[in-house]
């Protein structure tokens, strides 16, 4: 069962207090949208062995939604932030490649 | 004969017997014993039977990885099965039972397995009962299952309780053995906060039976003294029987604490289930000894050779007057030399050594006059239900008797295995130690934490380290590098303790006894006691290609067994090696998963059973409802009336009572589990124009809107009316089951898409009780309370109003469910049951009634209004429904409408809501099909709609249904065909879907 | 106009290791707006007397205070009977700004556990360090109750008030005096 540290009320908790909300930094495609970017948006996701950018939300505790940053396969936390963020914030790419120097940022950063 | 002693026991208080029974015969022991020792103490060696082929077993450890001495143990809410003599400690009063006999432990008609056991090899249910195949439901899984399974289930509900506990530390220690309280004291002294565990009731795990000497003191003292000194520590918390049950992910351990099964009279909960979060854990979980596999090593009196020694040393327990010990190590000697201390008769040791010269326990022995026979085996234990002689061979030969020494017990040692579990459940590695011949963690593969780096680290014998003087400074360093990583600084005085050291000579791996047994003896040699695995078995399933330890491991049942091979592990493996002709580490071991041990189901449910077995959401009137004949409808957590069943009505009489009531009087819906959301902000229109299918930023304050809400799939997901309370602010309503999930969504989309809009939003569903005031006498009522106008001119339908009613504070919603007037009355919570009395009071001559959520199904059905969760089920769009009136055509944008827009949502075909009417009034069955023309590919009738609410309409006197059609619109009055699952076949007509009132006269009065 | 009542109407138990008494109904508001904004801190300032929390805190004077429940949330803690008069005055400081008031008071059920063993029994049902040393006075924690969402803090090293929602406070009722029936003591918290 993994701990993670929310950045909204600064609590570190295990994972029975989030919700797990899937893959992040997707960008809403809305009417206009050709049926690929909607596809795409709506159901294409990632499932990478290995570092992984993914939604929780803080849901027994402040209520409120995150980004975590995640290996899928050693479970190592490399950072938590906020979900008011666009991009992947650069301290938590120098974190990964740190600790992952093969690892290229998703092109979403 | 097995026996007390005179001298020795240093767990017992003997000043203390105790009497148990075993199997109804009444027995006697000392607060202090295992039931294993008090049995074995009784001269009651045969414990049970084996599994497969009910040969009669004895105790053979002394600890957790006991296979054979499983019991039935207390009875009514207290009965538990398969519970270990060995991990059970005696108290007065202690019935216990054995197990997998019958008719008796001592003449078991099972037994006539064994002479077939050479037509029972491995694989053999999977070979034999596969043909022919209507065999096994009625002729083979019947006799398997009759035959099959250890102890009995128990039949009464569990009398105990049991609870969790969340816990944290620095440092989790699992062992309190002198390896356990050396690192929890390191870690200690370091400043660490540490909790440090023992599964048994004592410390110092099996050092005190070792003997050594620490620091020029016995290491019982030295004991005595690391338990003093974390007594006093602030920093330290120490249990006794808390087993670690399992290492998981990011430091999570559960740790199972015996509360009061050793003192059943106790008050409070039996079992403690520890939820330890750990920044590191130290697994000091010790080694267990392996058994040697000779013929008849299954006999009751062969035993491995420490657990003698225990039950000598710790309870004052001889197992027999003369023992064989049997070894290929040094360590078995230690037993040796204590019975023949002790004044017990040791007539041989069997050693399938050949050493160059004596160790220097070898050479203690021989002074002792023990008759040590290098190069030595059994070739096969002579007995039945106890150990008769032993005939003895070469190691190196195949086993042809060179001498037969009488005796009543064996105590065997192939070496020691430490228990690596804990250390492996999460991940962490193992490697084979050649000179240990056994794996043992390996340091560079530990299991992996949040931060990426191990938290795991095996110490003292768990680690591999076996001298007591290497297992205390195993421990020491281990602890100490632990706390360093954690940023705590051990003080420089703080050092290692020294014991001194014994030389021991290498153990030689043996893995067959004698080295070229034949196939006869390699029959009645046991790996797995409890599943009934022999060498025989594994070589057959090597022989028949299954090279994988994990597919052996499934063929054969070799350690799937309760004890999950704590014994039988290592040699199994090395059995398959042999048979494969490959090294052990190429064959690997199969995977260690938790519990180490098992637990019980209650320790694992915790708080959660009976009354608090899941919330039960209530709302203010619950209790009236409960006094007034509810019959409870569960929604979600919560319970709602259904109907409100008069004594000697049945449930349909009170629905059809409650319908003709409403529609001819009045009644009263508690609907206080609706949701209630508010939406504030100067975007809170733009963002309810986002949520809602409709457009809801042009609705007046003061006024009402009905609305839809989609997925971003388009699907229909939830419903309600929003009122607008002033520019900025909305209350929506949701239904029961939204709520919770409708104010989530809203955050979700606030937090994570459109964080700058300006809204912010609260859930105030259980600020208010609701109560629906319904039917032609509802404004009667209101007029009745007083304290405001709720007249058609003052509250038009659609529109809400703040005011007070008799007295009591609210917000009254002029809106419709039910297709009557209807008063929707909104009050704080706390005034709830008085306003509801209230109205109870002002309706009575005016013919109110409760109403439940039955009736108000039926009303709404009547109307056509659609119910989420009925005539949607997650794959309806609001089209599909006729609903396109809610959906607005100016809007952009709004959450699903791309969606609805590809081409399966705007395909023709699309099944559409209808109404339907039984041709004969009947009627429809819930969810049937109603089928058409022709078969699909699986030669089924082809479907073309279903039935998604039906009910009996007391108003119309017949029944009614909507259902979702094939081209349903466009075929009104057809007549559709609905096979029923009762054999009937039924016909409805497609009609309107709204049946009654179409003009909604009723309502807008 | 009737007296309102809380869920449990004052229900108490004090046959275990703690004792759980249900309290009368106890008024609550919850805010939501730039917790950093005048129109926010000085009314609550004005109505509480007490200083506005920081992250996770919870400043009680008496029955009155203001806890921190998220970034942009706090709750408004004071007597029911000041509830009306409170919104009032937080509504009129908030003018035309964008904040949200809201009365709770009925939505919630509140309890007190006290005794020492308070600690244990909040521990066994919360996956929560509730240790002196991590758990003190002034801290509120938002976190699950078994399997219900719940708030609770420390009002002295003995003494715990819970807050959970209306609906289910029979069940946190029971879960309590199942946490604290007699012979379950712990004793794991020091001090």
């Amino acid at each position: 069962m993994l701990i993670l540290t929310c950045p909204n009320c600064g609590i570190t908790a295990e994972e029975t207090e989030f919700h797990a909300g899937g893959e992040a930094h997707l960008t809403r495609h809305g009417p206009g949208a050709s049926d690929d970017d909607f596809e795409k948006y709506l159901f294409m996701r990632e499932n990478p062995k290995g570092v992984h950018f993914e939604r929780w939300r803080h849901v027994y505790g402040c209520g409120k939604w995150f980004h975590a940053a995640r290996d899928t396969m050693t479970l190592e936390i490399f950072g938590t932030y906020t979900a008011q963020t666009s991009t992947i914030p650069q301290d938590i790419i120098d974190k990964i490649s740190d600790r992952r120097p093969d690892w290229q940022p998703p092109e979403t950063a | 004969m097995s026996t007390r002693i005179a001298t020795g026991g240093r767990l017992l208080n003997k000043s203390n017997a105790v009497s148990f029974s075993f199997n109804g015969k009444q027995l006697r022991g000392y607060e202090g014993d295992t039931l294993a020792s008090a049995l074995l103490a009784n001269d009651q060696m045969l414990v049970g039977r084996s599994f497969k082929y009910h040969r009669p077993r004895g105790i053979v450890a002394a600890g957790p990885e006991e296979p054979n001495a499983l019991m039935n143990l207390g009875r009514g809410g207290q009965f538990e099965p398969n519970q270990r003599a060995t991990t059970t400690e005696l108290f007065d009063g202690l019935q216990a039972a054995s197990q997998n006999h019958w008719p008796s432990l001592e003449f078991d008609v099972g037994a006539i397995n064994k002479h077939l056991s050479r037509f029972l090899p491995a694989g053999f249910y999977y070979k034999m009962f596969i043909h022919p195949r209507p065999f096994w439901k009625h002729v083979y899984e019947p006799i398997i299952r009759h035959s099959a399974g250890l102890g009995k289930a128990p039949k009464e509900k569990d009398a105990d309780s049991y609870e969790h506990f969340h816990a944290f530390c620095d440092v989790l220690v699992i062992g309190g053995g002198v390896a356990g309280l050396e690192a929890a004291r390191t870690a200690a002294r370091a400043g660490a906060k540490v909790i440090l565990l023992e599964q048994t009731a004592h410390w110092g795990g099996r050092a005190p039976v070792d003997g050594g000497m620490v620091e020029g003191a016995s290491v019982a003292s030295h004991i005595d003294g690391l338990v003093r000194e974390l007594s006093a520590m602030e920093n330290v918390q120490m249990r006794t029987r808390v087993m670690g049950a399992g290492v998981y992910d990011h430091g999570y351990v559960l740790g199972y604490e015996h509360l009061t099964d050793h003192a059943p009279a106790a008050q409070g909960p039996r079992h403690r289930l520890w939820r330890i979060r750990a920044g590191h854990i130290i697994t000091a979980t010790g080694a267990i000894e392996r058994p040697l596999s000779f013929a008849g090593n299954d006999i009751p009196g062969v035993m491995l050779a420490a657990a003698a020694r225990d039950y000598l040393v710790n309870f004052g327990v001889s197992v027999g007057d003369r023992t064989v010990v049997v070894t290929n190590n040094d360590d078995a000697y230690r037993t040796a030399i204590a019975l023949v201390e002790a004044g017990l008769n040791v007539p041989a040791i069997l050693d399938a050594r050949v050493l160059p010269e004596d160790s220097v326990l070898m050479a203690r022995a021989k002074e002792l006059g023990i008759r040590v026979l290098m190069g030595h085996a059994v070739s096969s234990v002579k007995g039945g239900k106890r150990v008769t002689a032993v005939n003895v061979c070469s190691q190196a030969g195949e086993g042809a008797v060179l001498e037969t020494i009488e005796c009543d017990a064996v105590a065997m040692s192939g070496g020691w295995s430490p228990v690596v579990h804990l250390w492996s459940h999460c991940g962490g590695k193992l490697v084979w130690d050649a000179a240990l011949a056994t794996f043992r963690p390996d340091v560079n593969h530990p299991p992996i934490g949040a931060d990426g780096h191990g938290f795991v680290t095996a110490a003292g014998a768990a680690a591999g380290f076996f001298g007591l003087d290497d297992i205390l400074h195993d421990a020491h360093a281990a602890a100490d590098g632990v706390v360093t990583t954690l940023g705590f600084k051990l003080p420089v005085d703080v050092v290692s303790p020294n014991a001194a050291r014994q030389e021991e000579t290498p153990l030689a791996p043996v893995w067959m006894m004698p080295h070229g047994a034949s196939v006869k003896l390699r029959e009645k040699t046991w790996l797995d006691y409890q599943n009934d695995v022999k060498v025989s078995d594994v070589r057959l399933a090597a022989q028949e290609g299954f090279v994988s330890v994990e597919h052996t491991k499934r063929y054969t049942t070799l350690g799937m067994a309760t004890d999950q091979g704590k014994l039988s592990n290592i040699n199994g493996l090395a059995t398959l090696a042999g048979a494969l002709d490959a090294d052990i580490p190429t064959v690997g071991t199969t995977t260690f998963r938790p519990p180490y041990h098992p637990i019980s189901m209650g320790a694992i449910g915790g708080e959660a059973r009976g009354d608090v077995f899941q919330p039960l959401r209530r709302t203010p009137m619950h209790e009236w409802h409960a006094a007034n004949g509810a019959e409870w409808e569960p929604v979600g957590h919560w319970r709602r009336p259904y109907s409100y069943n008069r004594p000697g009505e049945t449930t349909h009489d009170a629905v059809m009572r409650e319908v003709t009531n409403t529609r001819t009087n009045m009644g009263l819906l508690d609907a206080s589990t609706l949701g209630k959301i508010i939406v504030k902000g100067p975007d809170a229109g733009k963002f309810l124009d986002m949520l809602y299918t409709n457009m809801m930023s042009s609705l007046k304050p003061g006024k009402c809107r009905y609305g839809l809400m989609c997925s971003e799939n388009g699907f229909l997901i939830d419903d309600g009316v929003v009122a607008r309370v002033d520019d900025d602010t909305f209350l929506c309503h949701t239904t029961t089951g939204g709520a919770d999930r409708i104010h989530q969504h809203m955050e979700e989309w606030l937090q994570t898409e459109w964080w700058d809009w300006n809204v912010y939003v609260a859930n105030v569903t259980e600020q208010y009780a609701q109560i629906a005031v319904v039917g032609p006498n509802a404004r009667k009522c209101l007029e009745k309370l007083g304290g405001m106008d709720v007249s058609k001119d003052a509250l038009g339908f659609m529109e809400w109003v703040d005011g007070e009613l008799g007295g009591f504070k609210c917000r009254i919603y002029r809106i419709s469910f039910s297709g009557e007037l209807s008063y929707e009355i909104a009050v704080d919570a706390g005034v709830g049951q008085a306003f509801w009395d209230a109205l109870m009071v002002a309706g009575n001559d005016l013919g109110v009634m409760p109403y439940g959520t039955e009736c108000l199904h039926i009303l709404r059905a009547e109307k056509g209004f659609i119910m989420i969760g009925d005539e949607t089920d997650g794959t309806v769009i609001p089209q599909d429904l006729g609903l396109n009136w809610a959906i607005s055509k100016k809007k952009e944008d709004y959450l699903g409408k791309r969606a609805q827009e590809r081409s399966h949502m705007v395909d023709p075909t699309r099944w559409k809501l209808v109404g339907l009417e039984t041709t004969d009034g009947s009627t429809l069955p819930d969810g049937a099909y109603a089928v058409g023309e022709g078969v699909n590919e699986n030669n089924q009738r082809n479907m073309i709609g279903r039935v998604t609410s039906t009910y009996h309409s007391p108003t119309l006197g017949k029944g009614i249904a909507m259902g979702l059609v094939l081209n349903g619109p466009d075929r009104m009055n057809e007549v559709l065909e609905f096979p029923g699952t009762d054999g009937k076949t039924y016909h409805a007509k497609i009609v309107d879907p709204v049946f009654y009132d179409k003009e909604g006269e009723k309502q807008n009065v | 106009m009737s007296e309102p009542i809380s869920a449990l109407n004052g229900a108490v138990y004090n046959q275990g290791i703690a004792e759980v008494t249900a309290l009368d109904p106890i008024g609550m508001i919850s805010i939501r707006g730039d917790l950093a904004a005048g129109y926010l801190k000085k009314p609550l300032k004005k109505i509480t007397g007490v200083a506005m929390p920081d992250m996770r805190g919870i400043n009680l004077d008496g029955g009155t205070g203001v806890a921190w429940m998220s970034p942009d949330e706090l709750l408004l803690i004071c007597p029911y009977a000041d509830v009306a008069t409170n919104l009032e005055t937080l509504h009129k400081a908030i003018g035309t700004n964008h904040a949200l008031a809201v009365n709770v008071s009925d939505a919630r059920a509140v309890f007190r556990v006290t005794g020492k063993h308070t600690r244990e029994v909040l521990a066994k049902l919360a996956p929560v360090d509730t240790s002196p040393e991590a758990f003190t006075p002034g801290t509120i924690r938002r976190t699950r109750l078994a399997q219900v969402p719940a708030a609770f803090w420390m009002v002295d090293t003995d003494t715990a008030e819970l807050v959970c929602f209306r609906s289910v406070a029979q069940y946190v009722f029971d879960l309590l005096k199942t946490a604290a029936q007699p012979g379950s003591q712990v004793n794991y918290h020091r001090g």
